[in-house]
């Protein structure tokens, strides 16, 4: 099992370094010459020139990456061409309210999923499984802010129950801070919610018709012992995959219900790079999410060697 | 016609070739469509979102871009069926002509990362040494979530429609190789191919006549998904100022041109949403219907 563990952390390598190159190849073809941008309108060419060697951007692409991931590796990501700030810092300063964002959607989404995922396994075809694929289909076709924006209209605009928009940090009060947060996470979550309860449904409904799961209704175990014990924990490999990889629509999805409830995160700090062309705010944005999406599902991975011990490499 | 009394309210039955499709048709389109109503149903609103982005023009519909100041924000009226946004501009016909842009994203996206991604498939699946390079490729592709993968790669470029098909065909990519390379891998096992290859049959043969037919099922069904979240990011991009050029109506260049005033007149992004939500639930319905028609070890799955 160590042996697995160890290559399972080794194939990341390549997949890091894939993203790596990619998004140092974003700054690479960018449009603009940011020796030209940081040297600003009265320069001269040799100026710029002289300038751009202190960059070192008349090294060759492959140094350069090497010395950018080197960087990179000390936690350097580079400056802001725009507010001339650190991304490191402009990151850390917008990573609370994203953070708290996705917490909250995870939380929401597994806890309303995987029941309704279930019920719906165990009363196939009947009005609460159809409910529950037409509730699946709908939160596949209905966009993040679409949601986002009705449910602000009616719980916050129409029966005043929640804000509207904007974010409360955590430090001011645990109910404060979720107040702020229920809205973006239902819209947040609903694709979520929708991926989760439909995988959880499929993986049950084969789970239920195995043999032992007979072999436990013959023994006389009792509809809830069957349903969370003998088979929600052999349905567990595949709806936590799920969980993993459907991490990139929360991500996705982050930038946009940011953009909706005016909440001051990372989501926002892409749109706001993207609208002035902030290339560093940008990568560092995009290597982060990446990086943090593949660790969570090399997290996952690992997990069930540990737990799943059907599991043998 | 003959001359047989009928009683009241009963008509004489008309030659049976007129009331009844002949048997054989029933087989036919109409047959399978019978047979699996999702397919009809979501075919129907995608056809009619289609006529929607086809007679634009003809569907009372004024000029999207025609700026009326005097007339802004006008709540829906008999004159301006959806209201008007904040430069006097007609939204029913801004939201019309927004299908355009909409479908084409969707379909030159679906049908674009297809057929790139089948090509990249074919060849992983096939050529052993291309493959370890190619999937480490596409596992890094994959590990950057498709719509920050579209959002950087329009940092790049100006906003224009194509290059927003061109970001999002690329962020889709990764996925039908894998899925294709997937069906690709599993169909060299089968019996028949070994069996072609014994005959001394040539590689280019067997991926035509025995590899290709049968990743067209599953390829057809991914594309409707493809095309359907091409949509969805196609919205996202114009939405936060990343994607379709302002001047162009797209449902999401409408809808961030009603965000500062949405808590005023909420319709001014109600009616693109509605009609996004609806386009993309039709896509995915007729996504789910040709799932199960077409590859019923899915259906079993999902």
């Amino acid at each position: 099992m160590f042996a697995y563990i160890v290559r399972r952390v080794l194939a990341t390598i390549p997949v890091m370094a894939v993203v790596a190159l990619f998004v140092f190849s974003l700054l690479y073809i960018a449009p603009g010459d940011p020796a030209a941008i940081i040297a600003g309108d009265q320069a001269t060419p040799a100026d710029i020139e002289r300038i751009r060697a202190s960059l070192g951007l008349d090294r060759p692409y492959l140094v350069r990456f090497g010395a950018w991931v080197w960087d990179i590796a000390r936690g350097d990501l580079g400056t802001s061409i725009f507010t001339n700030l650190p991304v490191r810092t402009m990151i850390a300063q917008r990573i609370e309210p994203t953070l708290s964002l996705m917490v909250v959607t995870l939380i929401l989404a597994i806890s309303l999923a995987v029941p309704m995922g279930v019920m719906a396994a165990w009363k196939q075809g009947t009005i609460i499984d159809r409910a529950v694929m037409a509730f699946a289909v709908l939160g596949f076709s209905v966009p993040v802010f679409v949601v986002g924006y009705v449910l602000a209209y009616y719980f916050a605009l129409e029966w005043d129950l929640l804000p509207v928009q904007g974010y409360t940090p955590f430090s001011r009060g645990f109910f404060p801070w979720l107040e702020n947060l229920v809205l973006p996470a239902i819209a947040l979550g609903s694709v979520y919610i929708a991926l989760i309860a439909r995988i959880t449904r499929a993986t049950m409904l084969e789970v239920l018709s195995q043999d032992y799961i007979r072999t436990a209704r013959a023994k006389g175990v009792g509809q809830r012992a069957i349903l969370f014990i003998h088979a929600l924990k052999n349905a567990a490999v595949p709806i936590v995959t799920v969980i993993g990889i459907g991490m990139a629509l929360l991500i996705g999805g982050a930038v946009v219900t940011e953009s909706v409830f005016a909440i001051p995160g990372l989501g926002r700090l892409t749109v706001d790079a993207i609208l002035r062309r902030d290339y560093p705010v940008i990568q560092g944005v995009v290597l982060l999410f990446s990086f943090v999406y593949v660790l969570v599902n090399l997290a996952i991975d690992i997990a069930y060697t540990l737990f799943d011990p059907r599991i043998r490499y | 016609m003959s001359t047989t009394v009928l009683p009241p309210g009963v008509n004489a039955a008309a030659p049976m070739g007129d009331i009844m499709p002949p048997v054989i048709a029933r087989r036919g389109v109409l047959g399978f469509l019978r047979r699996n109503p999702t397919i009809a149903f979501g075919g129907l609103l995608v056809l009619l979102m289609v006529s929607v982005a086809v007679f634009a023009p003809f569907l009372f519909t004024k000029d999207p871009t025609a700026l009326a100041p005097a007339l802004r924000t006008r709540e829906p009226s008999a004159t301006h069926w959806f209201g008007t946004d904040m430069l006097g501009r007609d939204v029913y016909s801004r939201v019309l002509y927004g299908t355009q842009v909409s479908l084409l994203v969707g379909f030159s996206v679906a049908v674009l990362a297809s057929a790139i991604g089948l090509t990249i498939g074919l060849i992983s699946g096939f050529i052993r040494a291309a493959d370890a390079i190619i999937m480490r490729v596409m596992d890094g592709m994959m590990s950057i979530p498709p719509i920050l993968l579209a959002i950087a790669l329009m940092a790049l470029t100006r906003g224009s429609v194509r290059n927003v098909i061109i970001a999002i065909t690329i962020a889709e990519i990764p996925r039908v190789s894998r899925l294709v390379r997937g069906v690709v891998l599993s169909l060299r096992e089968q019996p028949y191919v070994d069996a072609a290859v014994a005959a001394g049959t040539r590689t280019p043969v067997i991926i035509w006549r025995h590899i290709l037919p049968n990743t067209l099922a599953p390829l057809t069904v991914q594309a409707t998904y493809i095309c359907a979240s091409a949509m969805i990011t196609e919205a996202i991009l114009s939405f936060i100022g990343a994607g379709t050029p302002p001047i162009i109506p797209s449902w999401g260049n409408i809808m961030a041109e009603g965000r500062a005033l949405w808590q005023v007149k909420p319709y001014i992004v109600f009616f693109p949403a509605i009609f996004l939500s609806v386009t993309v639930l039709a896509v995915n319905l007729l996504g789910d219907g040709l799932r199960d028609a077409l590859d019923p070890r899915m259906a079993k799955r999902l």
